[in-house]
């Protein structure tokens, strides 16, 4: 089975390069922002459908916070080198000096510092007018509203009340000097569509998606992998060892894992089938207050 | 225990059971109390489609509002937003994505208070199907006739009339056909495809996803199997239209169109013609990075190689010979207004069209329509979320289809200038003259030629600044000043320009804007006549001195502000007219009863109560070297 039997998938499919053509052409200085996860895989394999049989004609930027997972680290470097990509790294120098961690300094801090200031710093420091995300808007009810091409202010704010009305496939690319625009060529793709589209494509991804016995602790009834000796474990806590994967990635303090025996990208489309909770629920940013995600896009966090 | 547990099937099979589902995108509207969020909050809910952590929240949630007492409170679900959550009121567009047995759905949640129609528009744009809500104590209302006028515009064919709040009706079946009546006769000339009534109470779920046992006298279908099972039809257009969206050029030996299908399909060996130079090809390869196809259809993302070497760029459009698209720079169209700013002819704005981008103008409103009762009105202006039959006019020969044969090369967006927000949605109806029929003129001497000559480069000095604020005499003083020096000058003044050239515009914003973009076309003609010009003129919007700074083009464009405080200008009146305006006999008088938009960012600011108007010259001649 193929995409072009899939006639949903297809028709996703071609949305999305269309969106990835309209930024090429449109705007000066764009970038893809990669975090690795299972979106970021499909947007870089959709990125590279799009203008095939050209390379990428932007650089992909991925925001370390030194935090991710080492298996994300790896397998970044594995697409690095076998794709031939121009890919930007940053991390935040301020809060890289200030070892400022999720463990010390709360998430809702570390969050704004390594992941909101650090994005906004490499925006500015390479004038991007347009950055490229995966962000779905089945994901969280603030995305559902947000457009396909979502104006930010010169300084990286989004206004919620003031979005421009997004009509057929027509997006409107104009910037003033020293504004920016998101866009989101999954707008309109599901969890689902994400995972049979992986599927059907064959696209590698983080093994850490994949169930295998790890190194987990349970905290505000979270399962929070060990992933390296900076974990501080307290004095009760032992770390042990579950069959679990993740739905989300992102920083490792702050991504909670379900239990699971999928091993396979159909494994975890049949348990996605028959799952009653939500991917958000395992990132622990969301759960500070029900509008927090609406709050932290609108000071600048993708 | 949900389904999926119960039967067990492969993943083949689940994703064969995929792929035959068709997607049908809907939109859901209704005044402010109908009950939207709360219905589709209800579909989902029903349809099992809440994850059990989102319940939790919605738990939480629903005891913090007063409306409810212990029940879920689903409008939560798809309220979005927290100031509109504050409010208690969907303030935007929200899209829900669901999928059942059958089909996958979209659903764009559109709000219904009045000065929210442009929303409406937008997720009408791309909705196959409109279920508009209607709360059955108060039936058909202003706002129903408003959203089942701005489908049938915008092309959706298929009404789903939900009459919700049966309930409170004591589920009366008088009640629900002489709704269904009122609404048939008031939507019978917009010529939907298909209407459907359906009786519901969402918050009690009735006719939502199942039958209700409380409305024996209902023999239709509950609104989620109707959904699942309503033939929309197909509706791609069979011309091939391709729009040239991206020139793919990775090395010199290759050169391929990339784009997506707008319209009907293409093969290999197809003859082509491009609709801007009207040069023919063929298609040599149809190209993807899973491999060359031998045919594209409609909808399809893919990139042409041609067999010949033809100059093609972004914004044209390939289509086949003999069944080209209209090419025209006049058109009517009707156009939807988004902004709080009436629309005035005459000003200029982008206009985006598929992958084509040029500046417009309307030219004419020739009647608003009244969405209540379909009348056409005379309309001098067009205010936020009206709706007009205008004619309109590019600065540069567009391609595109009659909206009602193919949308998506038929519709356009309008563009503020100055704000780049998108102000207006358009609907072309047809072209008004053939663009061929007038052609521009090349000739041999040039702008460089002329400049040689003239011994200077031309140039626009553009003085902007209140009455009385001494424009005309800094002018005078630098025009003598730079005759002394050689140059070849002419002052084009705002008063002297209205005795002739303009002497049928008078001091409307309409005017003011025509009045403006004809000096601005008068100073770009002096200028490639290798003149540097000097232009006097209040000017008040900074939109039309941008415009004249784009009509100057490639000509230097120096914007000078005569910065002369208002009760400094008011002081001096030398023609007494701020004396005649603060008695109000003269109506829009700037700085009185009509704004000056002072310059943000001028190339010169002019202290103009601080200088005499002689070292004011002075300082021009200084700043430009000249």
């Amino acid at each position: 089975m193929s995409v072009s039997q899939n006639s949903h998938l297809k028709r996703l499919e071609a949305e999305s390069i269309n969106i990835f053509r309209e930024v090429a052409a449109e705007f000066d200085r764009p970038a893809m922002l990669y975090s690795i996860g299972k979106d970021s895989s499909v947007l870089l394999h959709l990125a590279l459908k799009a203008f095939y049989p050209s390379k990428l004609p932007f650089p992909l930027i991925h925001v370390d916070t030194k935090w991710k997972f080492a298996e994300m680290i790896s397998f970044r470097e594995t697409v690095r080198q076998n794709l031939d990509l121009e890919l930007i790294v940053h991390t935040n120098p301020d809060g890289e000096k200030g070892n400022i961690n999720p463990f010390d300094h709360g998430s809702s801090n570390y969050t704004d510092i390594m992941k909101t200031q650090a994005l906004r710093q490499v925006l500015d420091a390479y004038q991007v007018d347009a950055a490229i995300g995966g962000a779905r808007r089945d994901e969280e009810k603030s995305r559902a509203k947000e457009r396909i091409f979502s104006h930010r202010s010169a300084s990286h704010r989004w206004d919620p009340k003031n979005q421009r009305p997004e009509l057929w496939s027509l997006f409107n690319t104009r910037l003033a000097s020293g504004e920016s625009m998101r866009v989101f060529p999954l707008s309109n793709w599901t969890e689902m569509d994400v995972w049979t589209y992986i599927h059907v494509e064959k696209i590698p991804i983080v093994p850490l998606y994949f169930a295998k016995p790890r190194p987990v602790v349970k905290r505000q009834g979270v399962w929070l992998m060990v992933d390296d000796d900076r974990f501080p474990l307290e004095e009760n806590e032992k770390p042990e060892m579950k069959s679990i994967r993740f739905r989300t990635l992102g920083c490792y303090p702050l991504t909670g894992a379900v239990n699971s025996t999928a091993s396979s990208v159909e494994d975890i489309i049949l348990e996605m089938r028959s799952s009653r909770i939500s991917e958000r629920q395992s990132r622990l940013i969301d759960t500070d207050e029900a509008a927090s995600m609406e709050k932290k896009k609108q000071e600048g966090y993708f | 225990m949900s389904a999926a547990e119960a039967n067990p099937i492969s993943v083949e099979e689940f994703l064969s059971l995929e792929s035959s589902k068709s997607l049908l995108r809907f939109i859901t509207c209704g005044s402010v109390d109908d009950g939207k969020s709360t219905l589709i909050g209800r579909l989902l809910y029903d349809a099992q489609l809440i994850y059990e952590d989102q319940l939790a929240i919605l738990h939480d949630e629903s005891k913090n509002r007063s409306a409810s007492d212990g029940d879920i409170d689903f409008s939560l679900l798809v309220d979005g937003l927290s100031a509109e959550r504050e409010q208690g009121i969907t303030i935007d567009v929200a899209y829900r994505y669901f999928s059942t047995g059958r089909r996958k759905f979209i659903v764009a949640d559109t709000p219904g208070h009045e000065q929210y129609t442009r929303n409406m528009v937008t997720a009408a744009s791309t909705a196959d199907l409109a279920v508009l809500l209607i709360d059955a104590r108060k039936g058909v209302l202003a706002q129903t006739r408003r959203h089942a006028y701005l489908s049938s515009m915008m092309g959706t064919q298929h009404v789903v009339l939900l009459i919700n709040k049966i309930d409170l009706e004591d589920y009366s079946r008088k009640v629900y056909e002489e709704i269904d009546q009122d609404f048939r006769n008031f939507a019978e000339p917009l010529g939907f495809k298909s209407i459907k009534s359906i009786p519901v109470s969402a918050l009690k779920g009735d006719n939502v996803t199942e039958i209700s046992s409380r409305m024996p006298w209902y023999d239709g279908p509950a609104l989620l199997p109707y959904l699942e099972m309503v033939d929309i039809g197909e509706k791609d257009p069979a011309t091939f239209r391709f729009p040239v969206q991206w020139v793919n050029r990775p090395n010199p030996d290759f050169r391929g169109f990339s784009g997506t299908l707008r319209g009907g399909s293409i093969a290999v060996g197809d003859e082509i013609m491009a609709a801007a130079s009207l040069q023919k090809s063929k298609v040599a390869e149809i190209v993807t990075m899973d491999g060359n196809l031998m045919q594209a259809h409609e909808g399809e993302a893919v990139t042409l190689v041609l067999e010949d070497e033809i100059d093609i760029s972004r914004g044209d459009v390939l289509a086949t010979p003999g069944d080209l698209p209209q090419s025209s720079d006049q058109f009517q169209a009707q156009i939807v207004w988004m902004l709080e700013d009436a629309l005035l002819t005459g000003r200029s704005y982008q206009l985006k069209i598929g992958t084509q981008t040029t500046q417009v103008q309307i030219t004419d409103i020739k009647y608003a329509i009244n969405v209540n009762s379909l009348e056409h009105l005379a309309a001098p202006k067009l205010e936020m979320n009206e709706i007009a039959v205008c004619n309109l006019a590019t600065s540069k020969p567009i391609y595109f289809d009659a909206y009602h044969t193919n949308p998506a090369t038929g519709s356009f967006i309008l563009i503020d200038r100055l704000s780049n927000a998108t102000v207006g949605a358009g609907m072309i109806d047809y072209g008004l003259r053939r663009a061929d029929n007038l052609s521009w003129q090349s000739f041999e001497v040039d702008a460089a030629i002329r400049s040689k000559m003239m011994g200077h480069e031309p140039a626009i000095f553009w003085f902007t600044g209140l009455s009385a604020s001494g424009k005309s005499s800094i002018v005078d003083f630098l025009d003598r000043k730079l005759i002394a020096k050689g140059f070849h000058t002419y002052v084009l003044d705002g008063d002297n320009v209205r005795h002739g050239l303009n002497r049928d515009l008078g001091f409307t914003d309409a005017d003011r804007v025509e009045n403006i973009r004809r000096i601005a076309e008068v100073a770009r003609l002096m200028a490639d006549a290798g003149l540097v010009v000097l232009v006097s003129f209040i000017s008040p919007f900074a939109r039309e001195r941008k415009l004249a700074r784009e009509i100057a083009g490639e000509i230097e464009f120096y914007e000078i502000f005569v910065d002369t405080p208002l009760e400094v200008c008011e002081a001096r009146d030398p023609k007494g007219l701020y004396a005649k305006a603060r008695k109000g006999e003269i109506a829009n008088f700037t700085g009185i009863s009509s704004p000056f938009e002072a310059p943000k960012g001028p190339e010169l600011q002019l202290p103009g109560a601080e200088k005499s108007a002689t070292e004011l010259a002075d300082m021009v001649i200084k700043k430009f070297n000249l």
